[in-house]
């Protein structure tokens, strides 16, 4: 197929639609706004659903009961809007139905602002609603990228059925690049929709969609259930893109739009002579954790760059096991950290590095070892 | 010998967990025989909320969801629309409908969605033991109003039905009682009527049954259901507040604004193209009317 040039918030709704996509539940908020605007205009054209619904919690309770009803649904918002959400995602996972929710994100806490940010992270990764649950979270870096994890989604929601969100932040939703609606996308054998509750017909047994289980063996066994899911998602379906490893002292790990970010910043530095590599986690639950234990031996330190204040480093730091000495940098509240931001870090860090092979006392936080809480010195 | 009465194909044959003297069970079984009556059990779905008929799931002979507190209206509007020929129902209590639900039960009945709800009103929160509701009577007792209901710090007594019946979309809206036979068959009529507007994709339907609640109100059953008719009649008067053919004769459209985007000037285009009759037409269908 030949390459459009579209505004990502589109690109979204274009490759949703082309996933099969029916049935869209949405309220507007900026900046993904023009993604319900565009499931308005062109759902009705292939016999799909558009509600504008009266709030974001309505929107997901809508796509609970669509998807319930064995629809391939979507929902879209930002993160205050996501926040929202929260309560009917949990319904969602707990009630075992496939959906594909969409976070433009912005700047937070409260209502924040509208520029971009990725300070929805925790809220994506860990939960933002109650219970043992997790989501599928892709975190695409550009509109191609989206194009393409937009379809995937709907398909390992399938599968799996439980919601997978992709994660993208302002810049993509409102930045345009060129995109290929592919055809050569993976596509998965998919199970019946045999949970449907669509009606008897008068022909089986009533079918239920619920997340009630008040015998707590009964909601403990559901919930071993739940997490023989997620478990096979961590065999099964973390994404990673790596550059340049081999033979860097310094391996970067960002992700979305902030990877590329520290693609400049790396072609910056190689003119310079430094050779940085780059770890872009595109799957953030399950998150690829392994490639943290097959590094070369060339790394000697970690840098995680973040449009927020730090909240994948959490990841990174599980991942790595202590092994390396890891640092941060990051703009946040809607604030875009520059390539040369990311590229003077990395000469502080090397700088530090060179002479006293430590980090402390060089302006450089180095979390390794520092102010951890540990309770074996002195603990009482 | 002839059958006088049998248990109704419309519920599953299992005992419910119900207080002795609540009417909930009366209701349900209003419900699932005029689903029955009107030969559409196999192609409905409905709506559980939460609280005490939470688990009305496990009782009503379809396909049904389970909802958050609140939001079964915005469950079946996702239901319906993908599903269109399908009969769905929520049943609400009015902890779950008027008060965390509100948002949710306005809009169902503004969009008009082709859905039937069956709202239950005891006039407390009666599986979490019995607290105040919005539509607790002034003076009633509960476990957060100790000395009564004071509308002057907790307001009056909402009625739902009233405020729904205001709403352009709302089709369909009556209150019934339940605590007698013949109020009982009444309410049954209320029911049917309801769903068959669903069936004739009339749009909203509404019907408000006023329910006991022993339990929490501390009475002996046979005495709280004449509580209902001394003490709750008088503050939620039974009849029909909306149907079909009273609708509001408001309803007016306007032109779409050309495809140019913003509409030129500070005002709207005026309005014209009267739409009577039905609310449900309130939109101009493409190619009617176009401004292009």
């Amino acid at each position: 197929m030949p390459r459009t040039l579209m505004k990502g918030n589109e690109v979204i709704g274009a490759a949703a639609i082309r996933a099969g996509c029916r049935a869209f539940f949405g309220y507007p908020i900026t900046p993904q706004t023009e993604l319900p605007e565009y499931m308005a205009a062109q759902l009705p054209k292939v016999g799909g659903v558009f509600v504008q619904a009266e709030s974001e919690i309505a929107a997901i309770n809508m796509v609970y009961g669509a998807s319930g009803s064995g629809a391939r649904v979507m929902t879209s918002s930002s993160s205050p809007g996501i926040a929202l959400k929260q309560e009917g995602i949990s319904y969602i996972a707990g009630a075992e139905l496939p959906c594909v929710i969409v976070n433009v994100m912005r700047g937070g806490p409260g209502l924040g602002g509208i520029q971009p940010s990725q300070s929805d992270y925790f809220q994506a990764t860990r939960g933002g609603g109650n219970g043992d649950y997790r989501l599928l979270v892709y975190a695409p870096a550009s509109l191609q990228e989206l194009a393409d994890l937009v379809q995937i989604a709907f398909d390992k929601a399938d599968y799996y059925r439980n919601p997978v969100m992709v994660l993208a932040d302002g810049m993509l939703g409102q930045m345009m690049e060129p995109v290929e609606f592919r055809d050569d996308l993976p596509r998965m054998e998919l199970p019946a929709k045999d949970f449907a509750a669509t009606g008897t017909m008068g022909e089986r047994a009533p079918r239920v969609i619920n997340s009630l289980y008040l015998k707590p063996e009964e909601l403990e066994e559901h919930i071993h259930r739940l997490f023989a899911k997620y478990e096979a998602m961590k065999v099964n379906e973390p994404l990673v893109e790596t550059v340049g490893l081999e033979g860097a002292e310094i391996v970067v790990v960002a992700y979305g739009t902030t990877a590329r970010i520290v693609r400049s910043a790396m072609a910056t530095l190689a003119e310079e002579g430094i050779h940085i590599g780059l770890i872009r986690p595109i799957t953030l639950f399950p998150y690829p954790m392994g490639v943290f234990e097959t590094l070369p031996d060339s790394v000697r330190q970690l840098l995680v760059v973040e449009m927020s204040m730090g909240q994948m480093i959490d990841d990174v730091r599980i991942a790595n096991e202590g092994r390396l000495p890891i640092s941060f940098v990051g703009r946040t509240g809607g604030m875009v950290p520059t390539p040369a931001l990311v590229a003077e870090r990395v000469r502080e860090l090397l700088g530090a590095t060179a002479v006293g092979g430590a980090t402390e006392g060089s302006g450089a936080t180095a979390y390794q070892g520092v102010g951890t809480g540990s309770t074996t010195g002195g603990a009482r | 010998m002839s059958v006088v009465f049998a248990p109704t194909i419309g519920l599953r044959p299992r005992e419910t967990h119900y207080c002795p003297g609540c009417t909930h069970g009366l209701i349900h079984r209003l419900v699932g025989e005029v689903l029955d009556e009107l030969g559409v059990l196999g192609r409905t779905v409905g709506v559980a909320p939460v609280g005490c008929s939470v688990l009305a799931y496990d009782y009503f002979n379809c396909d049904m969801h389970e909802a958050a507190h609140g939001r079964a209206p915005a469950v079946a509007t996702g239901i319906k629309r993908v599903l269109p020929d399908r009969i769905v129902f929520t049943y609400q209590g009015d902890g779950d409908l008027a008060s965390i639900g509100t948002g949710e039960i306005v809009h169902a009945a503004h969009r008009s969605e082709n859905i039937t709800v069956i709202f239950v009103n005891n006039a407390i929160y009666g599986m979490t033991g019995g607290q105040m509701a919005p539509t607790t009577l002034i003076g009633q007792r509960t476990t957060t109003t100790p000395g009564g209901r004071d509308a002057a710090l907790t307001g009056y007594p909402m009625r739902m039905s009233e405020m729904l019946a205001q709403i352009p979309g709302a089709t369909y809206v009556e209150r019934v009682s339940v605590h007698s036979p013949v109020y009982v068959r009444k309410a049954k009529k209320a029911i049917r009527r309801a769903f068959e507007v669903q069936v004739a994709g009339k749009g909203f339907s509404l019907v408000e049954v006023l329910s006991s609640c022993p339990t929490n109100w501390g009475l002996e059953p046979a005495a709280a259901l004449d509580w209902i008719k001394d003490a709750m009649i008088p503050i939620y008067p039974l009849g029909v507040l909306r149907t079909p053919d009273d609708p509001p004769a408001y309803l007016t459209a306007v032109q779409p604004q050309s495809d140019g985007g913003a509409v030129a000037g500070s005002g709207m285009p005026p309005a014209t193209g009267v739409v009577g009759g039905d609310s449900r037409g309130a939109v101009p269908k493409e190619g009617e009317g176009s401004a292009d």
